[in-house]
């Protein structure tokens, strides 16, 4: 309700910030009344009365004590009723502002559309609540020195500003990833949020083949989220994954929002990278993936982002479908925009194993593990280095016993 | 964001003169820069803690084998100069910012109102997450076990 009660605040007065302790004072209002007088009947409405009353107290004050400024903003009531969804909406894309860092727009999202708290959100990144607190008050300062007025974007701004939001959703989506073990509990939140304001949107806009690719995509990869790690919280990789633990109703939704959007109309990198995770959730065991699909798919995004960590992932493909040599000649094409890159090494090191090749694939594991900054990948990183060091010396000791 | 751990030793980069023979004039200057620096990364929503150590004199050396009493000793067992004295956590966009910082670490001044260069390593604290989930999902389906 929170976000529904500010945008309409917003669009009526278009102080962000002001609105937003506005808001903050009402609830505090609710938290002492309702409990006393009971719950009104219309619970936004009154938030919405109380809200307007104290913003517009504190507005005036502002103006008696700077004494510049005219009424002309509060007296401009609305013409037009706006629904819920849109003001929960202008919120969304106010937030993904573009004078924002990335960092910001997620951080400003979460409190105002996703009805965090400040505390939870800085827990979830790691941060204490103060440094949180200033970000969120920078990043809202930021988008009242831009100048942008508060309201629903026109559909130009709209088509240009979706992009931001979409990739702010998938940030915060990021956010949670990686966690789903005990006491890292508030981040894998983070992605349920994501989910849920990524399902609002496309509401929304159900017709938007990118909104519907990432929520697709957000769907297949978190279907997988109970067999990603074990219970030690160790990341388990895609073809170890006991598949009976994925989550099938997300699969199915999302296989059926991915097939329903990639007929219609233009593909975009989201369609096609929640195409691929289809096609990897749709095999029963790792065995019957369908490779050459999963090839052409990271095809056609190579050539749509040019981003060379795609190929890694395409050589992986080519692997799989033609065999080890067909991978590794695409790394070596590939080599030199990843120079140093440890995810290079972990996929040539993956590759050589394949190929038979347990010295070469020691090395490059070795290399990847010291590079990675991510502590589940360099755990898992250092294990295989571990592991073909074992095969590897095993071996020699046959040899020498011969 | 990404963050970063910048830590000094109790090395005073090319100052030789101990801090109790400084001017209290260059000491003030001193901790004000610290003080501004600090004021500036709270207000910059980079800061994520700071500490300073107390001096080796105090510090203890702890070893153990788990099974019988651990043994606790004195130090110090190294140069003054390669005592850790203290680091700060940030928490930036970029490590290009996180030198930034480190820079003007360095740079505080000393006697005579000249930076002191003390020289601050840079090291980035490990991630729980991946840096991209895409990646990571690339990443889980790259080391996948053909073993």
């Amino acid at each position: 309700m929170t976000p529904q009660v500010l945008g309409t605040l917003v669009r009526r007065h278009g102080d962000f910030d002001a609105a937003e302790d506005a808001v903050q004072e009402a609830l505090l209002a609710a938290a002492l009344h309702w409990p006393r007088d009971g719950v009104p009947q219309k619970p936004r409405g009154w938030l919405i009365q109380t809200a307007e009353r104290r913003l517009i107290d504190q507005l005036r004050s502002e103006q008696s004590r700077r004494s510049r400024e005219s009424l002309a903003l509060l007296q401009e009531a609305p013409t037009q009723e706006v629904s819920d969804q849109d003001d929960t909406l202008i919120v969304l894309f106010m937030c993904c502002h573009p004078a924002l860092t990335a960092a910001s727009a997620i951080a400003l999202t979460l409190r105002a559309v996703g009805g965090l708290t400040t505390a939870e959100i800085a827990n979830a990144f790691l941060v204490d609540e103060a440094t949180m607190a200033q970000r969120i008050s920078r990043a809202k300062q930021r988008i009242k020195a831009s100048g942008v007025p508060f309201r629903m974007p026109t559909r130009e701004e709209q088509t240009a500003r979706l992009r931001t939001v979409l990739h702010v959703l998938y940030l915060i989506f990021n956010e949670g990833y990686a966690s789903s073990t005990g006491g890292e509990l508030q981040r894998t939140e983070l992605s349920d949020e994501a989910i849920r304001l990524t399902r609002m949107v496309q509401r929304m806009l159900p017709d938007d083949g990118e909104v519907a690719g990432l929520l697709a995509l957000m769907l297949l990869i978190d279907a997988r989220r109970p067999a990603r790690t074990d219970p030690a919280g160790e990341l388990i990789p895609l073809a170890e994954q006991d598949r009976t633990l994925w989550d099938r109703a997300l699969i199915t939704e999302g296989v059926a929002l991915i097939n329903r959007a990639i007929g219609n109309g233009a593909v975009g990198e989201y369609q096609l990278q929640a195409a691929i995770a289809a096609v990897h959730d749709r095999a029963p065991r790792a065995d019957d993936t369908d490779w050459p699909q999963i090839l052409a798919l990271y095809g056609l995004l190579e050539q749509m982002t040019g981003n060379p960590v795609v190929t890694l992932n395409r050589a992986v493909a080519a692997a799989m479908a033609e065999g080890p040599s067909a991978g590794l000649a695409l790394l070596d094409a590939v080599g030199e925009r990843l120079a140093g890159h440890y995810r290079l090494d972990a996929v040539r090191a993956h590759l050589l194993e394949m190929a038979g090749d347990t010295k070469g694939a020691l090395a490059h594991y070795r290399a990847a593990a010291t590079r990675t900054t991510s502590l589940p990948e360099q755990r898992y990183l250092a294990a295989q280095a571990a592991r073909l060091n074992l095969e590897a010396t095993g071996d020699d000791a046959s040899r020498l016993r011969r | 964001m990404t963050r970063y751990m910048l830590v000094g030793n109790l090395d005073g980069g090319v100052v030789e003169k101990p801090m109790e023979e400084w001017k209290p004039e260059e000491i003030t200057a001193h901790l004000d820069y610290y003080k501004a620096l600090r004021k500036e990364l709270i207000s910059s929503g980079e800061r994520v803690q700071a500490e300073v150590l107390a001096g080796p004199d105090l510090a203890k050396i702890v070893t153990s084998d788990g099974l019988t009493a651990p043994v606790v000793t004195d130090g110090p067992f190294q140069e003054f100069k390669e005592w850790l004295a203290g680091y700060q956590i940030v928490d930036v966009e970029s490590e290009a910012r996180a030198i930034e910082i480190a820079a003007k670490l360095s740079a505080v001044p000393g006697p005579g109102g000249v930076a002191i260069q003390q020289p601050i390593q840079v090291r980035q604290v490990m991630d729980q997450a991946p840096s991209n989930v895409a990646e990571m999902e690339g990443f889980l389906q790259q080391v996948g076990g053909e073993h």
